[in-house]
């Protein structure tokens, strides 16, 4: 066992594939940030609302005022520099730090596909991305044909991880049995040309959807591993995204998990790639004897390999465990969502709510409600009025608000009403809790109230 | 492997199949529901014939206005408090229709009802301008000063050292500026009023039947969008919430609706809640009959039960309300208890409808922008 580890360790592989990937990671990267920029999101999410909603112990990350955009200009920056491959090792730091830090600043915004990227962009710092084809080369007068392949691998695992856990969260009795959100979320796109009035509301077609969902991501990574079925995979990866594209509004998710998935290819694909880009850099006269100058090597070596490759052994292990914490929690997980994030439960619910805050003064039983909307943003209580963990940060903070305006003994209570997968609403918080005095903690929170039906699965 | 999954795959099928053919035999979830129907039904069913019969009100208005000016007693300002009256429940039903060019006036979201039923008014405003001349109606300043509540003020309320209402045209030093105020509140009213009607009959009912989609920006999402705020806003939290106190510390019994009147704020409050509850139920505004609705979409997306529970949560509103003094003024200083009882059952419908009604039917209730997973 340990000596065949060992073997595998050592085994080398072409760097191409790593560098195409390097370079579509980073443009789509610097994209994806412009993107935001240009949809004045930065303007909307984090610099307009009055207040921001904290990952439990990153409280202190905030949004930086006006230097928000710097920090947007530093990831887009630094996105540009891990595609040139330039100063790869300082860049890549530098965008897992920014990405990382503008994902922390307010967890309304939450989304899987970001916390994949910070995943991604983490791995990517241990990764010799610039060994091939990259202006370090030019730099270190140095370019590697071949790189470990465990390498590679890592990124293949992550990706792998990523669908399958997905395929998991999708074997639950709604998503099979009730083809729940499917059900709500499809006959809404009545207004797609040709599916829209024909598929979209029968019934079949959402269970159809939903089994094939659950399939794809599943099968998907195996798929792509195999030789012989890696072409139909990837034909089924590109067909699926563009779909759920055409569906709902993912955004750039698709189309980086479109791109990602062509590192599965062998590197005879990455070589044209590679060749194509050097034939558009020459027709550009960017051709300046480059090659010459570089000493074509033959295996990159790690110089801290031990270190590495434990460190990235445990981080693969945090990856395949933490999906699973939610077993610690009692009560239904899609009620209670602790342990829902990070675990890769995506699009797999319906979940709506209404949360009124009612603020009391417990020496006089004095009390008025309060408008989201003089805190909130739409997008903010939205997103707030389903989630236990928010709906106990912004009751912290109305309590505090309205304490400092001078409001004697305050209580906040919250009347909250959630609706899970098309079921009727029900009542979601203990309204005879005083918020107020709970503290946020990884601990079960006992003022959720039970879930009043059954959902199997995982 | 490989089998294992083509295996998998062939079970998926089977169950699939198996599901969505076994469901076929209850009733079906297929929503191949006709916006385009439900679209018609409000605008020529509902929401047109309530802005020509607001129209038809605020004429007989200014009739009963023309009469009391030429000869000011006390039985004509009856009269004109009447036709007031009957304008103001027929305001009830048209308030929501915040869409088209109704919406596109006031510059904020408030649209149209900026120039109609912004309450408490700013009696100020309004003696100021009676006494310099100086006021200009299509300016936001203005906007709580006149409309329905101004004309309240004007018949029923009592100017600075006057005794009776009427005394503000007849002894009134600025007796002359309040008849000048007057006129030009009701003739603001019948401009803008004849504007939406305009706005209808030429292309808006074409533009509004005709966008079914389901965006941001469609006539299907958009009058979702305001029946909703308009309940939860003009109705719940303008007619019962705000003065019973709900968002303040102290009950604020002079935010009522018609506070100069006095007598009438159950009435037009019940009015609303029929506007509401008729327009979710498809109901004609002129004749009992029913078309496509939110209550149809609700059945035809196979949600029968949460129709009924609106309806039934609505009723018990109604009653809750029915419960309170004709002059909620009076009821809040009495009995607050039973207004916020009133708040509370209205609030419910808040629930069904904001959470279950917009879940069932996709659509955004928060249009601002941003990636989804």
């Amino acid at each position: 066992m340990n000596l065949s580890l060992k073997t595998y360790l050592n085994k080398n592989t072409h760097a191409a594939p790593l560098a195409v990937f390097r370079i579509a990671f980073g443009i789509m990267m610097c994209f994806g940030m412009l993107r935001f920029w240009y949809y004045g999101w930065i303007e909307t999410l984090y610099i307009q609302p009055k207040f921001h909603f904290s990952y439990y112990g990153f409280e202190w990350v905030k949004p930086l005022g006006n230097y928000t955009y710097l920090l947007f200009v530093i990831c887009s920056l630094s996105a540009l520099f891990i595609a040139l491959g330039l100063k790869y090792r300082i860049a890549i730091i530098t965008f897992f730090l920014s990405f990382t830090y503008i994902e922390l600043m307010d967890k309304t915004t939450y989304l899987n596909h970001y916390y994949f990227i910070s995943l991604l962009s983490f791995l990517m710092i241990f990764l010799p991305a610039n060994a091939h084809f990259s202006v370090d080369n030019i730099f270190r007068k140095k370019s590697f044909e071949h790189i470990p392949k465990w390498t590679i691998d890592s990124v293949k695992l992550l990706l792998g991880v990523v669908y399958f856990y997905a395929g998991l969260a999708k074997i639950n009795s709604d998503w099979l049995f009730r083809a729940q959100p499917l059900k709500i979320w499809l006959p809404s796109k009545y207004d797609l040309p040709l599916i829209g009035d024909t598929l979209m509301h029968e019934n079949w077609f959402h269970f159809v959807m939903s089994w094939c969902g659950m399939l794809y991501d599943l099968a998907i990574p195996f798929l792509l591993l195999y030789r012989k079925t890696r072409l139909f995979a990837f034909v089924m990866v590109v067909f699926f995204h563009v779909f759920t594209r055409v569906l709902f509004p993912i955004g750039m998710f698709p189309f980086i998990m479109i791109v990602s998935t062509l590192i599965f290819f062998d590197h005879g694909l990455h070589k044209k790639i590679i060749h194509r880009i050097k034939r558009v850099l020459n027709t550009l006269s960017f051709q300046t004897n480059v090659r010459s100058l570089i000493k074509e090597k033959e295996n990159y070596q790690y110089q801290f390999k031990k270190p590495v490759t434990l460190l990235l052994a445990i981080f693969f292990f945090i990856q395949i465990v933490n999906p699973f914490r939610y077993v610690l929690y009692p009560g239904e997980l899609f009620w209670t969502e602790e342990g829902y994030r990070f675990s890769w439960r995506v699009m797999l619910m319906e979940k709506m709510g209404i949360s009124t805050f009612k603020i009391v003064n417990s020496e006089t039983g004095a009390f008025f409600y309060v408008d989201n909307k003089d805190f909130l943003t739409p997008f903010q209580e939205k997103q707030m009025s389903f989630q236990p963990d928010f709906i106990l940060e912004y009751a912290h903070y109305l309590g505090d608000h309205f304490s400092t305006q001078g409001h004697e003994n305050v209580q906040v209570f919250v009347e909250s009403y959630v609706a899970l997968n098309g079921r009727l609403s029900m009542p979601f918080i203990d309204k005879s809790v005083d918020l107020y005095a709970q503290k946020e903690s990884f601990k079960p929170k006992f003022w959720i109230l039970p879930f009043k039906d059954d959902i199997k699965g995982l | 492997m490989k089998q294992f999954f083509l295996g998998l795959v062939a079970l998926g099928l089977i169950v699939a199949c198996s599901s969505s053919s076994s469901s076929d035999d209850g009733p079906t979830g297929n929503d191949n529901f006709d916006r385009g129907a439900l679209l018609v039904n409000i605008a020529d069913n509902i929401i047109v014939p309530a802005f020509e019969d607001l129209q038809a009100k605020l004429t007989a208005l200014d009739v009963a206005r023309g009469n009391f000016v030429n000869d000011m007693n006390q039985t004509n300002l009856d009269a004109l408090s009447n036709a007031w009256l009957d304008a103001y429940k027929v305001w009830q039903y048209v308030e929501m229709f915040n869409i088209g060019k109704a919406e596109t006036i006031g510059g904020s979201d408030k649209g149209f009802v900026s120039f109609f039923n912004i309450y408490p008014l700013t009696e100020d405003d309004v003696e100021n301008g009676a006494a310099n001349g100086n006021y200009d109606l299509d300016h936001s300043n203005y906007h709580d000063a006149q409309g329905f509540p101004a004309l309240d003020f004007l018949i029923h309320g009592v100017a600075d050292a006057d005794i009776a209402p009427i005394e503000k045209f007849t002894t009134n030093i600025n007796k002359d500026g309040y008849v000048d105020y007057l006129t030009d509140i009701v003739a603001q009213m019948q401009t803008l009023n004849n504007s939406f009607i305009d706005d209808w009959s030429n292309g808006y009912r074409t533009t509004f039947v005709s966008s079914t989609e389901n965006t941001a920006t469609s006539s299907v999402n958009k009058i979702v969008n305001d029946f909703i705020n308009y309940y939860e806003r003009g109705l719940r939290a303008n007619k019962i919430g705000t003065p019973a106190g709900n968002f303040s510390n102290m009950p604020l019994p002079e935010k009522v609706e018609a506070f100069y009147r006095k007598d009438v704020s159950k009435e037009l409050a019940l009015d609303a809640l029929k506007a509401v509850q008729d327009f979710f139920n498809g109901k004609a505004y002129n004749t009992s009959a029913t078309g496509e609705s939110y209550k149809s979409y609700l059945i035809a997306l196979d949600r029968s039960d949460l129709a009924t529970i609106i309806n039934s949560k609505f009723d018990t509103a109604r009653e809750k309300i029915q419960d309170l003094d004709n002059n909620f003024y009076d009821q809040i200083n009495t009995d607050n208890t039973k207004m916020t009882q009133a708040y509370d059952a209205l609030q419910s419908v808040v629930v069904s409808l904001k959470v279950d009604m917009v879940q069932a039917f996709d659509i955004r209730i928060d249009f601002q922008d941003n990636d989804g997973d």
